[in-house]
Formats: C-alpha cells, sequence, structure tokens
C-alpha cells in the first residue's frame, strides 16, 4: 500500500448513526467507480461478518463442495480383480478415466468434451436466469478465499479487530496472530494439493507412499503447486482474482438480460438515501439509511448501491446486511435483493412485474443442453464393449507370389472393453476362394483370444490364388472382414479394400 | 528529454517526451505491477537456472551448472534402462531356437515389434520401409528366395550378405554372357525369348526355340533344366513372374549380357546375434517365410 489511508477513516465511530440503534459504518467501497484506476495500488478489504440467509446457503455450499471435493476420491468401486476399485480415478498412466461404473478409453475422450460443453452450456442458463451464481456460491475461488476469511476472522477476530491488528505495531499478538493464519492457509493448501493427487492415483496407496515420502515426485510437485496457489490465490489475492485474472466476469455481460435476477440494489425503494432519525417519518426519503453495511460485508470492495459493477461476484451477502438493517428500522426487507434490470428501471412498487424464467435463451440453452446430453446418452448406450479397426497395408499395396496369386496384408486391431477375455473368429468375405493367414496362428486356424481390458494387433494375409483371380474386379475390389463373438454369436462386419495390379 | 519531466495536461500523466506529427505524445504509463512482479521473478529464476543447469558456452565447452544435468547423460541413462527391462526378451531370444519363440505369444510379440524397428533402422535403406523392395533388391514380402526361405536361410543370409567379403557369405554371379563373348547378340535376345516365356509371356516361337538350345547349354547348370532356379547358387526361379532387375525384354537382355552381381552386407558383427534372429523371424513372418 503506497498512501497508507489514516486509521480513523476505517474504525467506525459511535457518534455517526444512521438509524436508531443503527450504527454508520465508516467504509469506503475499495472498489468503488471513484477508485477504479488501472495502476492503483491493492487496497486491503476486511470483510466483516454477515448473517443470515444467504450467509447460511454459502456455508452450507462450501460444507458440501469441499466435502465432495476432499472425500471423493477415498469411496472405493468394486470393478474386480487386479483392476482399480477407486471410484473416481483419471489413471492417466494405464490411459483410462473411472467415474463409478463408467470407465473411459483415450479414445473415447468425447465424452468429456460432452461433459465440458454441457457444463459450459449450464453455467449460461444458470447466469442468464439468475446472474453469477456460480462466482456467488459455487467458484472454487469463492469458496476457498470464504474458507480463508473465515480462518483469519478466526485468529484475528472481525472486521474492526483486523484493521486495528493490520495498523498496530509488530507486537507479539500480532506475530502470533499472523503466524497462526498463514499457517492454517498453508496447511488448508496443503490439504488441497494433497487431495488433488489422490484424484490421479490409488488413494489409500499414495497416501502411504506420501507419508513414507517414496511417492512419486510429480505427485509432490503438483501437491507443491496447487498448495502454493491455494495460499496464494485464496488466502492473499483473493478478490484480485476475481477482478483482474478471471476472463468470466468479462463474458458474462453477454448472458445477461433485462430478465436476469441479479443481486441489486433497489434505488427506486431506497433513494433518496440519509440517516434517520427515531420518529422521522419515512414519507419522502428513501429506506436507504446509508448505514453502509452493504460495502463493510462485501468481500469483493464494491459499494452494491452504485449498481451492476463487473467485480460483483453476487455472493449476496451485502442482502443479509441490509435485511438486517430493515429489521431494525422497521422497514421490510429487500431493499436489496435479486432483481431484475427491467425492474430496476421501474420508478414505483406498482410497475414493478413478476419475473420471467422462460424466455428465449434459456429456452434455447435448455434446448441445446437436452441435445448434448441426448447425444452423449445415445452414444453411452450404444456403446460397444468390442471396437473392431481393419487397417490395409500401403507399402506395399500387394505382393505377386511365385504361382502367379496376389496377397494383401491387413492388420485388424481389436479392443475388448469387456471386464473379460473374449474370443472371436476372422473371417474374410467378398472375394470367392480367398485363403485367410494370421500371423502368430496356425495355417486355416482364425480363433483368437483377447484378454480383458486390452488392444490386440493382429496381422492378416488374404491371397487370391493365381486360378482365382478372375473373381478380382480391377485394381481395387471390395473385401469384408467379419470378426465373429465366439460367445454370442455377434458379428461386426468391417469393409476394406483387396489391391491387385488391375485385370 | 531527458532530465525534464512533461506532464500531460488533460491526464497528469508524465509523457515518454517523444513527438509525432508536432503534437502527437506518448504517456508514459507505468507497467502493471503484477506484471512487473513477473518479470523481476522470471529474472531470479534465470539466475538460479545458470548456477543449477548448464547455460553460459565457453570458449572450450560451457558452464556445467551444480546439478550436472546433461542431456546426453540422460539418454544414457534412458537407453540403459531399456535394455534393462528387455534383457530377459532379448536373453530368451538368443537362447530359444526359432520354432520355440514362435510358440511364445509374448517373445513372439516383442520379436515382431522389435524386427520391424531394427529393419527400419538397418534394411529400409535398401529393401524398402515395408519391405517390398526395389529393382536389384528383392522384395521380402513374397515366397520367391534366393538364398532360401526358412527361417534359418534368412538368419544365414542376414548374417554373412551376399558376395560381402564375408568369409561364409552367399557366392555365385551370373555370368556376362554378351561381356564376355561366350553368347552373341542374337543368341542372347532368343534365351531372353525363351527365359520370358517360362513365365508365361508370349514371343516369336522360333526364337524361343534357339533360345530353348542356348539355355541348355549355358543356364541349366545354375537355373535347372525347368528354370526353376537353384538356393545353393543364389539362382533366381524364372518360371514364377517375379524379376530382381525387371521382367521387360530389354532388361532381361541386359541381365544375360552384362551379368548381375549384387551385394548385401554381412551384418555379424554389426548387430548382435538375437537381433538378427529378431530380424530373421520377422522377415519370415512378412507373409512369404517357408
Amino acid at each position: 500500500m503506497t498512501q497508507m489511508e489514516p486509521i480513523s477513516k476505517f474504525i467506525h465511530t459511535e457518534a455517526a448513526e444512521a438509524a436508531p440503534g443503527v450504527a454508520r459504518i465508516d467504509v469506503e467501497a475499495v472498489s468503488s467507480k471513484g477508485a477504479r484506476s488501472l495502476y492503483a495500488s491493492r487496497q486491503t478489504i476486511y470483510p466483516k461478518r454477515a448473517k443470515g440467509r444467504f450467509r447460511s446457503i454459502k456455508w452450507a455450499v462450501m460444507v458440501v463442495t469441499l466435502g465432495i471435493y476432499y472425500l471423493l476420491p477415498w469411496i472405493r468401486w468394486d470393478r474386480g480383480e487386479g483392476r482399480p476399485d477407486q471410484a473416481f480415478l483419471l489413471d492417466f498412466e494405464h490411459q483410462r478415466l473411472y467415474f463409478g461404473p463408467i470407465e473411459i478409453w483415450p479414445q473415447e475422450l468425447y465424452f468429456i468434451t460432452g461433459i465440458l460443453i454441457v457444463s459450459a452450456l449450464g453455467l449460461f442458463l444458470v447466469t442468464s436466469i439468475a446472474g453469477r451464481m456460480w462466482c456467488g456460491y459455487a467458484c472454487p475461488q469463492t469458496v476457498w478465499t470464504d474458507l480463508m476469511i473465515a480462518v483469519e476472522r478466526f485468529w484475528q477476530g472481525d472486521r474492526n479487530a483486523r484493521m486495528r491488528l493490520d495498523q498496530s505495531a509488530w507486537t507479539f499478538e500480532k506475530i502470533w496472530k499472523k503466524t497462526a493464519t498463514h499457517v492454517t492457509w498453508l496447511l488448508i493448501g496443503i490439504a488441497t494439493g494433497g487431495v488433488l493427487v489422490f484424484y490421479f492415483r490409488d488413494a489409500p496407496t499414495l497416501a502411504a507412499e506420501l507419508v513414507q515420502g517414496d511417492a512419486p515426485l510429480v505427485a509432490y510437485v503438483f501437491m507443491g503447486i496447487f498448495a502454493f496457489t491455494t495460499y496464494l490465490l485464496g488466502g492473499i489475492a483473493r478478490e484480485q482474482v476475481c477482478i483482474y485474472m478471471c476472463p468470466w466476469p468479462r463474458i458474462q455481460a453477454a448472458m445477461f438480460d433485462s430478465e436476469s435476477l441479479l443481486v441489486s440494489y433497489r434505488g427506486f425503494r431506497g433513494e433518496p438515501r440519509g440517516p434517520h432519525k427515531k420518529g422521522q417519518p419515512w414519507l419522502n426519503r428513501g429506506d436507504c439509511v446509508d448505514c453502509k453495511a452493504c460495502v463493510a460485508v462485501c468481500p469483493m470492495g464494491i459499494d452494491i448501491r452504485d449498481g451492476a459493477q463487473l467485480e460483483c461476484i453476487q455472493c449476496a451477502l451485502c442482502i443479509d446486511a441490509c435485511d438486517d438493517i430493515m429489521d431494525k428500522v422497521g422497514r421490510p426487507q429487500g431493499l436489496i435483493a435479486y432483481e431484475t434490470f427491467r425492474n430496476m428501471d421501474a420508478v414505483a412498487e406498482a410497475d414493478r412485474r413478476p419475473v420471467r424464467v422462460v424466455r428465449p435463451r434459456t429456452v434455447l440453452y435448455s434446448v441445446l443442453i437436452t441435445l448434448v446430453l441426448g447425444i452423449m446418452g445415445w452414444a453411452w448406450v450404444t456403446r460397444s464393449p468390442v471396437e473392431i479397426s481393419v487397417i490395409e497395408d500401403r507399402n506395399p499395396l500387394f505382393v505377386k507370389l511365385s504361382d502367379g496369386g496376389i496377397r494383401n496384408g491387413y492388420t485388424i486391431k481389436i479392443l475388448n472393453k469387456a471386464h473379460e477375455p473374449l474370443r472371436f473368429r476372422v473371417g474374410v468375405e467378398g472375394i470367392a476362394e480367398t485363403e485367410t493367414s494370421i500371423v502368430g496362428l496356425a495355417r486355416g486356424d482364425a480363433e483368437i483370444a483377447v484378454d480383458a481390458d486390452v488392444v490386440r494387433a493382429l496381422k492378416v494375409y488374404v491371397t487370391v490364388p493365381a486360378g482365382a483371380k478372375g473373381h478380382l474386379g480391377g485394381a481395387s475390389t471390395p473385401l469384408k472382414f467379419v470378426v465373429t463373438d465366439l460367445a454370442t454369436g455377434e458379428h461386426v462386419v468391417r469393409d476394406t479394400a483387396f489391391r491387385s495390379p488391375g485385370p | 528529454m531527458a532530465g525534464h519531466k512533461e506532464l500531460d495536461a488533460v491526464t497528469g500523466v508524465e509523457t515518454t517526451g517523444h513527438v509525432w506529427d508536432g503534437d502527437l505524445k506518448e504517456l508514459n504509463k507505468p507497467l502493471p505491477k503484477w506484471w512487473l512482479y513477473v518479470l523481476y521473478v522470471t529474472i531470479v529464476w534465470s539466475i538460479g537456472y545458470w548456477v543449477a543447469y548448464p547455460a553460459w558456452p565457453l570458449v572450450d565447452g560451457y558452464t556445467r551448472g551444480m546439478l550436472g544435468y546433461s542431456q546426453r547423460s540422460e539418454v544414457t541413462r534412458d537407453v540403459a534402462a531399456a535394455k534393462d527391462s528387455q534383457a530377459r526378451f532379448v536373453q530368451a531370444i538368443a537362447t530359444s531356437p526359432p520354432a520355440e519363440i514362435e510358440k511364445n505369444a509374448d517373445l513372439m510379440e516383442f520379436v515382431l515389434r522389435g524386427g520391424a524397428t531394427q529393419f527400419a533402422n538397418n534394411c529400409a535403406p535398401c529393401h524398402g520401409r515395408g519391405a517390398q523392395g526395389f529393382k536389384g533388391y528383392p522384395n521380402l514380402n513374397d515366397d520367391d528366395w534366393l538364398w532360401g526361405g526358412t527361417i534359418d536361410g534368412i538368419e544365414k543370409t542376414i548374417q554373412h550378405g551376399v558376395r560381402s567379403g564375408h568369409a561364409e557369405a552367399h557366392v555365385g554371379d551370373m555370368p556376362r554372357f554378351g561381356i564376355d563373348q561366350v553368347l552373341t547378340s542374337a543368341q542372347i535376345v532368343d534365351v531372353a525369348s525363351f527365359v520370358l516365356s517360362l513365365s508365361g509371356a508370349q514371343g516369336d516361337a522360333a526364337a524361343i526355340e534357339r533360345g530353348k538350345a542356348v539355355f541348355g547349354e549355358q543356364c541349366v547348370a545354375c537355373h535347372g533344366a525347368e528354370g526353376k532356379g537353384m538356393v545353393e547358387m543364389g539362382a533366381p526361379n524364372l518360371t514364377d513372374g517375379i524379376w530382381l532387375y525387371g521382367g521387360s525384354k530389354s532388361e532381361v537382355e541386359e541381365t544375360i549380357r552384362g551379368g548381375r552381381s549384387g551385394v548385401m552386407p554381412a551384418w555379424e558383427g554389426k548387430l548382435d546375434p538375437a537381433t538378427i534372429k529378431m530380424l530373421a523371424i520377422y522377415v519370415h513372418a512378412l507373409g512369404g517365410g517357408k
């Protein structure tokens, strides 16, 4: 901080009262319109503790999301002998992704693409209905920052105590409180990074390895990176991440329209604002008593009364703060609330209109989400446990044999995604009198076994004897490979071609 | 410019002092702080890097760095580790007869993959990436073998080569019937007609008849009475329509006139015995093995 504000500016003084029993907090919005210089030094924000409906929802979301993050790798899922029993595992080493009963092979990564597309569309849908719900409640940056602020409050006290501590000299009390805060942040960071690596390797095994110090180096490196970034972004950088690093605040404006529910100060009700004295009538004045409680609780350091702004993550803590004040001064709650632009333009309560959730853009997003989910579901249901591909030899295209016959070579790849060994018979159709041989098998043998969870490549030679060349139609004759599952009798047919020097 | 700061009247920000078109000036805005800090961090990082890793070129060599890292030793270590992990396969290949290797699916997969790599490294320049061969370099996919198409035969050919100078190399030249004036030009044309007819080509019946007589005198010793060739001499089968030096009449005449003596190097000593055996099994499995 280059220009330190005088301490008196921050500490609220009892002298100023916004309304009977309501202190005016002496606070300026750090990220206010006036202070929005591109090159300003960062000013510390000291969010005051909020209590209320939305704070409770945020605590619940934090418990659920962090609970999922920290506990998910420990859930087991029996997949049988010799296979990982972790329910949620990104096994890069063996090139498999496991999500409970779902197992994804590298060539099926389009399922992940589908999930990402649905997630993005879901984000668009939620944003067009109710603004930055993601930013306000569920974004990891928000959740971890919230946790870090709670830790800070635990060790150093609420807003005023923290400001006083920061302004004070380096006493023993300040040193131990600051140390305790940073140590706790680092521990949370280490736990975060530590859990992340469990998603990539069997959690109990890796936990033991980490403790004994013989885990792979990459595990320690990623643990370190995520411990450090959690500490840095959640503990130190906080709102700077949302304001300066994240692209989403810049994009989200395109998702809003006049019907989107955004955390807003209802100016038509609040203005003109000003202190309210006991017994004074509420006629010809707004409900806002200018107590600045909404500014004091804001983790982004803004004044919601300035209107919609890029810095606002719409965490709704100002709603809780204001509702509390409204109760105290005996005015109805909801001076700050989820409200649409359209209703913000209304000049009186009577002009307000009910919120329209079904709108062209929400319908469009819902249709797209349904469509992508439908395609993915269809792809998943029709997914075969066996994949077969036939690749023609290109070099040489064909081989002339000493008896005048023509031979072509093919590579057949059989992917067995089933969790048991399968047996197949490989046959050829389309040209009469061909002779087929498979490298590694006795002549005439066409039955092959493919172990569970592997790809088996076979070299197959197909020969058209000299006497049968009449069956060939020019330089390229259509040929079919028929692979039969011996257990089920199911056929898979792959079209290919037989090449020859021509007629 | 230097020494005195000029402040822009509108913004109150310092200018760079440069003036374009008489009145156009540039504001000297500071760099974003995060950007500047990242720059400082990279500077500190680079100094640490110089100390830890090879960095600066010197007159003779370069600064080695405290970690003693070198990509060369990294590769050497990787190669040694790879050799280590392949040792049990290589050992098994060296000690097992080919028939046994073919029965072992695991070992066979190693042999075919390793063979393909070794073929690409050592054999492809002459025989082609797909072993399809070129004029003068035999196609190894077909079932026509000059020096024998069993695994043992192929292994021997790779070991000792053909006309390679190795003591046990395959030898046996196609003589220069024209250059050495054993046959007249007319006789060569006749023999070429006859040889091509062995592979089913049509030609002048009288010339073929005359050529057959010459063939009976000059060629049967190596190519056999029926023209089926002889593995001991490396004499090709002339009846199968497969021509190492081309199957047009002029090409066959050229072969008879000037003789042929292609060379294949001996690989013994250049490749270890297990690799040679691996190559033999790989080539045998290309489809034409006997």
